[in-house]
């Protein structure tokens, strides 16, 4: 056991290894309400509910399907996902002509009901959800222990993250979704069905959140709260990376969690706070953040 | 011959006789907001026909081609393409038919390279033209092919916002003032470009304010004044009638 600036670096590495936990969330999350953002337009206040939603599926596919973890890692993505582009197309849709802020209230109400709809049923205590079988244990790494599940949540994000990143930047379908992000009017008048594009991206923006709602249900317990709590992080890291950018947003997910899991390690009192300190400060020297293109 | 289902135009708005149009628009109105800016357009284009808009700023000419495409909020009248009227189309349906379109400012996407830029548009007809000859007939665009495409000279983005419709296989081209703040041995390049496509069969509308220029590619001109057709010159008697298309253009 040795020390750091006076700290033991066992309980430093724990930390560090707790910041890139929640930087793995904030990194999905915010991914998606980074690609939602810049083709809808609409800042996805629902977010946090349909990450909420991803680990009650998985919750209940246990329970009363008993479906497993990693069969619910598909499943979850794919029902919330269904849920965004039935919201997409009977609600959203509507408010595209109107100023921002309708899209902000619709989607800030359909959070509040959805979470409201959950706390009714479920209560608002947490139901556990174990860690699946393969992934219990941990490795010693010498410096410190590392529970294999927490591993597996970074790797997978990172994955997840970089897949993303990957199509969007060399796929066609990406081609797609970058030109229409930049003049939807132009893609649709080459003969692309862009409102499909868009029902499309909301739905997997969505089916991000619920993936990253399964990843967290072993971990924090699944809560009609959960996501509630951490989205209002999230939307402070999607400012500081700046709107609508795909890999600021990854970068910027895995460093805020890291300076968060840094602060509590050095200056605990400053660890709730801490990301929204760094928000402002970026927001007064960068308005459209670290890797926003000002328009 | 079956009747054609479009009401009797005047002689100086008919394309050559005898033959249906390609393209029959009839009193095309269209509105931005409240603001009612095309009163009644009427003109026919043949198969195979270069026509310009020619006009002042102002006068409704890229309003005309944006309701052609189908991306003007409200437009009423009737646009038939081949037959097809698709004044209730969406744009992309309106594309499908075989229209392509190259908008006044070029429209180039920041966010993807020349050669993502040049494949874009899906391919919505047999028989459009493969890149390779895209890319002999502009050789820039293909020395360029990594570069982001904004990063292109206008000249180039201009070529770029062309090439990138011939893929399609789209057969009527609209052409908004292509040669716009463009340098001289560039405007020459895309003259030709455009009696290459003239002789490969494509049609094309092209908007220009250089009726200098306009009378090197096209067969015939339709004056637009305030949102209306006004009037229909044949390129063989455009020299006869200078002084009044100057006066129609004020010049
Ligand atoms: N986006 C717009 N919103 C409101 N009015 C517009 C818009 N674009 C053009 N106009 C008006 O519509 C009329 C026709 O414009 P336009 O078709 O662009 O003319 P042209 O291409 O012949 O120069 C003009 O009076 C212009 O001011
Ligand atoms: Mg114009």
């Amino acid at each position: 056991m040795f020390t750091i600036f006076g700290v033991p670096s066992a309980a430093l590495f724990g930390q560090l290894l707790l910041g890139l936990i929640n930087g793995s969330f904030y990194a999905i999350l915010s991914l998606g309400l980074a690609v939602i953002f810049g083709l809808l337009n609409i800042i996805n206040f629902t977010h946090g509910a349909q990450y909420m939603m991803g680990a009650f599926v998985a919750w209940m596919s246990l329970t009363y399907l008993g479906i497993g973890y990693w069969w619910a890692l598909l499943l979850a993505p794919i029902v919330v996902g269904a849920f965004g582009v039935l919201l997409e197309r009977v609600l959203i849709r509507r408010l595209y002509d109107l100023d921002h802020l309708y899209g902000l209230l619709l989607t800030f109400g359909l959070a509040l009901i959805i979470q409201g709809l959950f706390r009714n049923q479920y209560g608002v205590s947490g139901l556990p959800y174990g860690i699946p079988r393969e992934l219990t244990g941990g490795q010693n790494l010498g410096f410190m222990f590392l529970p294999n599940y927490r591993g597996w949540v970074i790797v997978a994000s990172l994955i997840v993250c970089l897949f993303t990143w990957f199509v969007i930047e060399t796929t066609k379908l990406g081609a797609y979704l970058r030109a229409a992000t930049e003049n939807p009017t132009l893609v649709q008048a080459f003969g692309v069905n862009v409102p499909l594009l868009i029902t499309l991206t909301y739905g997997f923006g969505v089916g991000l959140a619920a993936l990253a709602g399964v990843l967290a249900a072993p971990i924090y317990s699944v809560n009609p709260n959960m996501g509630a709590d951490l989205i209002i992080v999230v939307f402070a890291v999607v400012v500081i990376g700046g709107m609508g950018s795909i890999l600021g947003s990854v970068i910027t997910g895995f460093g805020l969690g890291l300076v968060e899991g840094l602060t509590k390690v050095f200056y605990p009192e400053a660890s709730a706070t801490v990301i929204f300190v760094i928000m402002v400060l970026v927001l007064l020297v960068k308005p459209a953040g670290l890797f926003g293109r000002t328009a | 011959m079956l009747e054609s289902a479009t009401a009797p135009v005047s002689a100086r708005h008919a394309a050559a006789p005898g033959k249906a149009p390609l393209l029959a628009v009839r009193d095309l109105e269209a509105w931005y907001g409240e603001s009612h800016v095309l009163h009644g357009v009427t003109f026919d284009v043949g198969e195979g026909e270069v026509v310009t808009l020619l006009g002042r700023n102002g006068a409704g000419k890229t309003t005309t081609l944006k309701s052609i495409i189908g991306i003007m909020g409200r437009r009423k009248g009737s646009i038939a393409y081949d037959g097809t009227e698709t004044i209730g189309l969406a744009s992309r349906n309106i594309a499908r038919l075989g229209i392509g379109y190259v908008p006044e400012e070029r429209g180039i996407f920041a966010s993807l390279s020349v050669y993502e830029n040049l494949t874009l548009p899906p391919q919505i007809k047999p028989g459009g033209m493969p890149v390779d000859q895209i890319y002999e007939l502009f050789p820039n665009l293909k020395e360029r092919s990594g570069s982001q495409g904004t990063k292109l000279s206008g000249g180039e983005q201009q070529m770029l916002a062309i090439g990138r419709i011939l893929r399609t296989g789209a057969k009527l081209l609209l052409l908004d003032e292509p040669t716009e703040g463009l340098a001289p041995v560039i405007v020459q390049q895309i003259g030709r470009t455009i009696e290459r496509l003239k002789s490969e069969g494509y049609t094309i509308i092209l908007v220009e304010q250089n009726f200098r220029f306009a009378q090197t590619v096209a067969d015939r001109h339709y004056v637009v004044e305030q949102g209306r057709v006004i009037d229909m010159i044949p390129n063989a008697e455009l020299d006869a009638n200078i002084d009044k298309l100057h006066g129609y253009l004020g010049v």
